[in-house]
C-alpha cells in the first residue's frame, strides 16, 4: 500500500510538473487555448511564427483589456513583449529581484497611461541563477513565449552570454545593470548602468581632482567580474592622478569574511583612503572590522556600495563619512525618486537599491526608444531591432540614475557620474 | 565455452542498446527540430544535454567501475573547458572552424587527461576515500587559480600574470586570452548538437569498451576485492590510474563542449564548484551506479526538469527538489526496489527480474 503510494505521488508530481511547465508556456506563447493552431504556427517558420503569435494576442488582449486601450484592433493596439533576465534565487538573488521589481513598477505605470504608442507592454521575467548556461535558456524559454525585447542580464556574464545570442537572432537587448565592457559589444545591445572602466576611471578622477587622499588602499574581489574590472581601470588612471595606490588587497567569494589582513596591509602602508570596488555585503564588514582595529580611514566606493544602510544587524553609524560614487540615490528629493521610491516601498516593502533603479530606466528607455522608431505589434523582431538600434542614439532620457542620458552606437550610456557622502545616516550630496 | 560466448553477446546487445537509444533520440529529435516541433528553449538545452551526458558517464566510469568517489570532476570539465576555449580564441582566425575544434577537443581531453593524471598518482596508492577528499579540494583549487589567472598574448609573445591584467604590460594590440574573474570571453560557438552526439558515441565506445576490456575487468577485480586482485599479480595502482585518467579526460572532453557553447566562460561556483560536482554525482547516483544507460537518463532528466518547471516561477527549485528526492526513494529504496520487481514481474511475466543487478 505504502509503496503503491509512493509511485502514485512519483507518477502525480511528474505530470503535474510536465502540464503546469507546457500550460504555462503555451498559454504565454499566443494566448490560445488548443495546441494546433500553435503548432500550424510554428512550422510557418520562426518569424511567421512571432508575428503570428503577436497578432493573435493583439486581437486576444484587445477583447480581454477592459476596454481602456483602444478598439481600433490589431494595427493600433496589442501587447509589446518585453523579456527580462537576472538571477532570481542563488546568492545574487537581491540584485535580480530588484531589477525585476523595478522594471515592473515601470511597466505598470507605463500600461496605466496607456502603453507604448498604443501597445499594453508584458513584462516576463526569467530567472537564470547567475549561470551563463542558465541564462541563454531563459533566453530561449522567452523567445518561446514570443519577446520582443529583451531587459537584461543584470549580471555581467550573464549578459555577455545571452547578448551573443541576441546579436544572432537579432533581437533587441538592453541590459540594466551588465557593467562590464563586453556586454554591448554587439551592436544590438545597450545598456543603462556605467560601465566598469567608466566607474573605475571615474572615481580615481573624483578622487585625484578633489584631493580626497594622498595614499590610498584598495580591497577588493579577485572572482568579481565587477570588482576587479573597477579596480584595473581605478588602478591605471592613479597613475596620472595626485595619489597613489599604496596597497592592493585581494580577496575572493570563497574567503569574504575576514579582512582584517587587508586592512592591517593598509594601515602599515599608511592609506588614508580606502577604495571599496565592491557590492556592499563585504563593504559592511569591512567596516566593522575597521572600527574593531580602531583604524581610522576614509571610504570610498562604487555604486555596488549602495544599499549598505539597509544591511541587516549593522551599525549604520559606522557608515559615517563614507563616499560612494553612485547613479542612484533612494533619499533624493526630486520629484521622479520620491514617487518612485513611495511605490516600491508600498508594493515592495523595502527600500530599493540601485538595481531597481536600473531595472526602472530600462523599461522607460525601451519605451522612449519604442516610441522613437514608431514600433508596432506587427513588426517582426529584426525590424524592431534594426529600428531600435538606430533610435537609441537619438533619445534624451531622464531617468531615476542620471538626467539627460543619451547613447552612442557603441551601447555605452553618457550620464555625469554623482557622488554622495553618507552623513546623518543618509545619502547627502558632495 | 558456450556458456562463455553467449555472454559475450548478451554484453554486446546490452552495448548495442545503449548506442541505439542514443542515435534513435538523436534521429527524432532532428526531425523534430526540422519540422519545427521543438521549442527554442529545447532547441537551446540539446548541447548541454550533451555536455552533462558525457560528464555523467566519465564520472560512472569512476564510481561504478573504479569503484572510487571522485567530487572533483567539475574541476576536470574546468580544466578541459579553459584550455580548449584559450586554443579556439588564440586561433579563431588561423584555423578552420572544423579542424579547430578538433583540435580543441584534444587539447581539452589531454589537458584533463595530465591533471586526473598528476592528481592520481599520489592518492590512488592509498586505501579509502581520499580520491574523494582531494578530487574536492582539487576543484575549488582550480576554480580559484583560474580566478587570478591572468593570460594575454601579442607581438613579443605570451604573458601571464597571478595578479592583475596590468601587470602584464601588453601591447595595444594585444589579445587578452584569460582576464581573471571575467574569463575568456569571445569563444567561437562551435558546439552543436550533432558534434555533441557524436561525441557522446565516442564516450560510449570509448567506456563500455574499456568495461569488457581486460584492462576493465582488472579495474573491476580491484573494485570488488582488492586484495584478491593484488594475489593474482594485477598492479593496482597502475589500473585505478588508467581508469581515472580515461575519466578525468572525457570529463574534459565535456568542458570542451561546455566552453564551445557559451560565448562566455567563467569560473564560478556555480558551474565549475563543488555543487556541480555533485550534481554530477547525482546523475551517477539516480541513474544507478555502473549503470550507464542510467546516467545518460538522469543526466538529460534532471537537467530538463528545472527549465521545464519555469512555468512555477519561485516554486520550482522547491518541486525540483522534491523530485530528486521522490527520485531517491524509488531507485534506491529497498521498499521501492521491491515493488518495483513485482511490477515488473505482473507486467512482463516472461522477463525475469534480475536484469536490475548491476
Amino acid at each position: 500500500m505504502k509503496k503503491r503510494m509512493l509511485s502514485l505521488v512519483l507518477a502525480g508530481v511528474m505530470t503535474a510538473a510536465l502540464l503546469t511547465g507546457c500550460g504555462g508556456s503555451a498559454g504565454a506563447d499566443a494566448g490560445s487555448t488548443d495546441g494546433a493552431a500553435q503548432e500550424s504556427a510554428d512550422a510557418a517558420g520562426e518569424t511567421a511564427d512571432e508575428t503570428g503569435a503577436a497578432d493573435e494576442t493583439a486581437g486576444e488582449d484587445a477583447a480581454a483589456e477592459d476596454g481602456a486601450a483602444d478598439a481600433a484592433g490589431d494595427s493600433a493596439g496589442g501587447t509589446f513583449k518585453i523579456g527580462g533576465i537576472g538571477p532570481l534565487t542563488g546568492s545574487n538573488a537581491v540584485y535580480g529581484i530588484a531589477a525585476m521589481n523595478g522594471s515592473q513598477i515601470a511597466v505598470d505605470e507605463i500600461n496605466a497611461a496607456g502603453g507604448i504608442n498604443g501597445m499594453t507592454v508584458e513584462l516576463n521575467f526569467q530567472d537564470d541563477e547567475t549561470d551563463s548556461e542558465k541564462s541563454v535558456n531563459a533566453y530561449n524559454a522567452l523567445k518561446d513565449w514570443g519577446v520582443q525585447v529583451i531587459d537584461g542580464c543584470v549580471t555581467s556574464a550573464c549578459s555577455i552570454a545571452v547578448s551573443a545570442k541576441t546579436a544572432e537572432d537579432n533581437i533587441f537587448q538592453l541590459t540594466p545593470s551588465g557593467s562590464a565592457v563586453d556586454c554591448v559589444a554587439n551592436p544590438n545591445s545597450f545598456r543603462v548602468c556605467f560601465s566598469d572602466p567608466n566607474q573605475g576611471a571615474a572615481s580615481a578622477q573624483y578622487i585625484g581632482e578633489h584631493g580626497l587622499a594622498t595614499k590610498v588602499a584598495v580591497i577588493y574581489d579577485s572572482s568579481d567580474v565587477y570588482s576587479s574590472g573597477i579596480y584595473e581601470k581605478f588602478a591605471a588612471e592613479a597613475e596620472s592622478q595626485s595619489f597613489e595606490i599604496v596597497a592592493a588587497g585581494a580577496f575572493t567569494a570563497d574567503n569574504k569574511t575576514d579582512f582584517s589582513v587587508q586592512l592591517q596591509q593598509a594601515k602599515d602602508a599608511g592609506a588614508d583612503m580606502i577604495f571599496l570596488p565592491i557590492y556592499y555585503n563585504e563593504a559592511a564588514l569591512i567596516l566593522k572590522q575597521a572600527a574593531d582595529m580602531s583604524f581610522d580611514v576614509k571610504f570610498f566606493g562604487c555604486d555596488g556600495l549602495d544599499g549598505i544602510l539597509g544591511v541587516k544587524n549593522f551599525d549604520a553609524s559606522l557608515t559615517e563619512g563614507v563616499m560612494l560614487l553612485t547613479p542612484f540615490a533612494a533619499d533624493a528629493t526630486d520629484d521622479l525618486t520620491v514617487k518612485f521610491v513611495t511605490t516600491y516601498q508600498e508594493k515592495f516593502n523595502e527600500t530599493p537599491n540601485q538595481f531597481a533603479a536600473d531595472g526602472y530606466d530600462a523599461i522607460y528607455t525601451i519605451k522612449a526608444a519604442a516610441e522613437q522608431a514608431g514600433i508596432t505589434a506587427d513588426m517582426s523582431n529584426e525590424e524592431i531591432c534594426t529600428a531600435m538600434q538606430t533610435a537609441m542614439t537619438q533619445i534624451t532620457v531622464d531617468g531615476l540614475t542620471g538626467e539627460g542620458i543619451t547613447w552612442d552606437a557603441s551601447g555605452e550610456p553618457t550620464k555625469e557620474p554623482k557622488a554622495v557622502v553618507i552623513k546623518d545616516g543618509v545619502y547627502t550630496a558632495m | 565455452m558456450k556458456v562463455n560466448k553467449s555472454k559475450v553477446s548478451k554484453t554486446t546487445k546490452n552495448d548495442l542498446i545503449t548506442y541505439g537509444m542514443v542515435i534513435l533520440t538523436y534521429i527524432v529529435v532532428q526531425l523534430l527540430v526540422s519540422t519545427g516541433h521543438v521549442s527554442s528553449l529545447i532547441q537551446g538545452l540539446l548541447v548541454p544535454f550533451c555536455t552533462y551526458v558525457i560528464v555523467a558517464v566519465a564520472l560512472n566510469l569512476t564510481v561504478g567501475i573504479l569503484g572510487e568517489l571522485s567530487l572533483g570532476h567539475a574541476g576536470f570539465m574546468c580544466v578541459g573547458a579553459f584550455a580548449s576555449a584559450v586554443f579556439s580564441l588564440a586561433f579563431k582566425e588561423a584555423l578552420p572552424g572544423g579542424f579547430r575544434f578538433f583540435l580543441a577537443l584534444l587539447i581539452g581531453a589531454a589537458s584533463a587527461a595530465l591533471v586526473g593524471f598528476l592528481v592520481g598518482i599520489p592518492v590512488l596508492r592509498l586505501r579509502g576515500d581520499y580520491l574523494a577528499i582531494v578530487t574536492l579540494a582539487f576543484g575549488e583549487i582550480i576554480k580559484n587559480i583560474i580566478n587570478a589567472l591572468y593570460l594575454g598574448v601579442d607581438s613579443n609573445g605570451v604573458h601571464f600574470s597571478m595578479k592583475d591584467a596590468l601587470s602584464l604590460h601588453m601591447e595595444e594590440d594585444g589579445l587578452m586570452l584569460i582576464k581573471g574573474a571575467q574569463g575568456v570571453t569571445g569563444t567561437p560557438n562551435d558546439s552543436d548538437f550533432t558534434v555533441g552526439v557524436i561525441l557522446i558515441l565516442v564516450t560510449l565506445f570509448i567506456v563500455l569498451n574499456f568495461i569488457h576490456s581486460r584492462t576493465g575487468r582488472a579495474v573491476m577485480s580491484i573494485r570488488d576485492n582488492r586484495i584478491a586482485a593484488e594475489s593474482v599479480g594485477i598492479n593496482v595502482t597502475k589500473y585505478k590510474l588508467i581508469a581515472f585518467t580515461v575519466s578525468a579526460s572525457l570529463a574534459g572532453v565535456a568542458g570542451v563542449l561546455y566552453a564551445h557553447n557559451l560565448s562566455t566562460l567563467n569560473a564560478l561556483p556555480k558551474n565549475f564548484g563543488y555543487n556541480m560536482s555533485i550534481m554530477i554525482l547525482v546523475f551517477v547516483v539516480l541513474g544507478g551506479i555502473g549503470n550507464i544507460r542510467g546516467s545518460i537518463v538522469a543526466a538529460v532528466l534532471l537537467t530538463l526538469l528545472p527549465e521545464v518547471l519555469r512555468g512555477l516561477s519561485d516554486y520550482r527549485m522547491l518541486i525540483y527538489s522534491i523530485v530528486l528526492i521522490v527520485m531517491m526513494i524509488f531507485n534506491w529504496s529497498p521498499n521501492a526496489v521491491f515493488f518495483r520487481k513485482r511490477l515488473q514481474q505482473k507486467l512482463l511475466p516472461g522477463r525475469k527480474a534480475e536484469k536490475e543487478a548491476v
